[in-house]
């Protein structure tokens, strides 16, 4: 187990802050924040390369602060490849195996073996300068997890990438997690590699970790409004909230709303917030019959299409923004200024308490 | 026919580069075609400036050796760390550019000459004053800039993060700046010590105030040609002459293939 406890640490305009964070052997992790949330450099603190000011790095039980880079078996691959570019692609994978004084024999087994899994064993005896962003790529990835690591971080490894290479890596990757087991520390600011790839996913901002869940969690239960925007959350509203009977009901100018959710034990007062995801809220011509909660009428504000979706804005006394896809947009028939209902189930309703500035 | 003023900036300024570049290739060929080409011969077989060609070379390999060895590694720690008082540092490391050679020759004459640590020296046989080891010390202290600079914006250029993937990879940081960023700097590192060799080659003034002007003693190309020439012997002068602008111009295009990102 990786265990960071209240890393803190000042490196010029970029900082971390009390970051903590627990992730077990053989988990993939993505952390997602804005650049300049200091992602980063909290990689390269687990990597060594800087210490940090406070806090402590736990790796298995063995406290690893002040143990060199060479020796934490945790190794790196970032955005830009960083491939060197005096050595063929064969000895930029062996370059690790070759400091630890690996036989020249095994080494170069190794290195086949891993290039044969990325498919660049057609590569080895190129320089890096010829190759393309996705074969740079694949070849850094083979050079980190070559030295079979107990971590291997990852630096936005799929941002350089166009798309039809990025989607290609990301399944790669999925099937270099299965098939070595190493934990992953994954670095994006794409919800859709998030999604794909990661067990659990931590938000990062200012450098600070503001959440960490599963990555379903974290995008539809947010415990901030400043994590609720971070992932997209569109309809966020201050409310006053009333617990009663395992659910809370939920007063936002005149209306009543019902949510499954409760407020954590830990909020004081009765304000709070509530959001619900665009895609959650349906949209209904004529009232939907048999419902009760959740039930609003209002009007189409404003309709925007973009390819496979559309962005409805509906006026009921505040604006409330709703994704429709293709299909139910052209199913519903609705024009602006049309009056509809929107309804959305208690479960679509998330609470958080708002938070101290 | 309507000539645009763009046009006419275009026509003006290129004939301005073109004409100057025309103006170096006429003098440089003047000297070279001036005297008798047998003359010439003879003066380049001659003892006196084969004892120059010697000197030179010698002088300068060991002054560019000295520059390597001590400004490589400053360029290193300049390009790579931040701390306080940095930026005056750089501009003290850059003055020798700025300065005269005849004034650092002349401050190193005091220096060698007239200071306990230079009488200290002396007395344990490291004479700098008229001798060829003098000339050794005056291209070093003109020319390290030119490798500083050179190494300093080539180390810029390179990403400190492939340092720290070799490290991740098993290397302690020097072994990763050997097995990884020396090799990287290889172009800069080469055009930095042709550059800095052809300078000391070419080293004059610093040298003169140092080591003197001695026949056959402290005799390097440029001393020989201003020898020769302050004499009258205009072929061994011109000799001399050709050698430098021979090295000069090699020097200047190996600095252009390798130089790569590296400026001056």
């Amino acid at each position: 187990m990786l265990k960071l406890e209240n890393i803190s640490i000042t490196l010029g305009e970029f900082s971390l802050h009390d970051v903590s964070l627990e992730i077990e052997n053989g988990e993939y992790i993505a952390i997602i924040g804005k650049t300049g949330a200091g992602k980063t450099i909290l990689l390269e603190t687990l990597a060594g390369i800087y210490s940090q000011e406070s806090g402590s790095i736990m790796l298995n039980g063995r406290e690893i602060t002040g143990v060199p880079p060479k020796d934490r078996s945790i190794t790196m691959v970032y955005q830009d490849y960083m491939l060197f570019p005096h050595l063929t692609v064969g000895e930029n994978i062996g370059f690790g195996l070759k400091n630890r004084h690996v036989d020249p024999a095994i080494i170069s087994e190794k290195v086949r073996e891993v290039a044969e899994i990325f498919a660049i064993s057609h590569l080895l005896h190129r320089h890096p300068g010829t190759l393309s962003g996705g074969e740079k790529q694949r070849t850094a990835i083979s050079r980190a997890i070559v030295m079979e690591p107990d971590v291997l971080l990852l630096d936005e490894p799929l941002s350089a990438l166009d798309t039809q290479t990025r989607a290609k890596l990301k399944t790669e990757l999925k099937k270099l997690h299965s098939r070595f087991k190493t934990t992953i520390i994954h670095i994006t600011h794409n919800f859709d590699e998030v999604f794909s790839l990661a067990d659990r996913v931590a938000i990062m901002e200012d450098g600070q970790i503001l959440q960490v869940g599963s990555p379903d969690e974290v995008f539809r239960r947010p415990s901030s409004d400043r994590v609720a925007k971070f992932v997209g959350m569109k309809n966020i509203f201050e409310c006053d909230c009333r617990p009663e009977g395992g659910k809370t009901f939920v007063h936002m100018d005149g209306h009543e709303m019902v949510s499954s959710g409760i407020l954590p034990s830990s909020h004081k007062g009765l304000r709070a917030m509530a959001a619900v995801r665009p895609e959650d809220i349906e949209i209904y011509p004529e009232m939907p019959a048999g419902r009760s909660e959740n039930v609003f009428p209002g009007t189409v504000e404003n309709i925007t299409g973009s390819g496979a979706f559309f962005l409805v804005i509906v006026n009921c006394s505040r604006p409330f923004e709703v994704f429709l896809s293709r299909q139910q947009f052209s199913s519903l028939n609705i024009s602006e200024s049309d009056r509809v209902y929107l309804s959305f189930s208690p479960d679509s309703l998330h609470l958080f308490s708002v938070e101290e500035s | 026919m309507n000539i645009k003023s763009a046009d006419v900036v275009k026509i003006a300024t290129i004939s301005v580069g073109t004409l100057l570049a025309a103006f170096i290739v006429a003098i440089l060929l003047l000297v070279v075609t001036h005297p008798d080409p047998s003359a010439v011969t003879e003066s380049l077989l001659s003892s006196e400036i084969h004892f120059a060609i010697y000197l030179s070379l010698a002088t300068s390999i060991a002054s560019t050796i000295l520059c390597i060895l001590i400004a490589v590694p400053a360029a290193y720690g300049l390009a790579r760390y931040n701390f306080f008082g940095k930026s005056f540092i750089n501009m003290v490391l850059d003055l020798p550019l700025a300065l005269p050679p005849l004034v650092a020759g002349v401050a190193l004459l005091l220096f060698f000459g007239k200071t306990p640590i230079g009488e200290g020296l002396a007395a344990i046989g490291l004479e700098f004053v008229f001798t060829p080891l003098g000339i050794v010390v005056a291209q070093f202290v003109v020319n390290f800039p030119f490798m500083l600079r050179i190494m300093r914006s080539t180390f810029e250029s390179i990403s400190p993060r492939y340092e720290y993937v070799a490290q991740t990879l098993g290397c302690t940081n020097i072994l990763a700046i050997w097995r990884v960023t020396i090799p990287m700097a290889a172009g800069g590192f080469l055009a930095g010590a042709v550059i800095t060799w052809a300078k000391g080659i070419g080293e004059f003034g610093a040298a003169l105030m140092l080591a003197g002007a001695t026949r056959m003693k402290t005799e390097t190309l440029p001393i020989s040609l201003y020898l020769n020439m302050s004499c009258g012997y205009l072929e061994m002068a011109i000799s001399a002459a050709i050698i430098l602008i021979a090295i000069s111009a090699v020097s200047l295009y190996v600095f252009e293939i390798y130089g790569g990102s590296a400026k001056l």
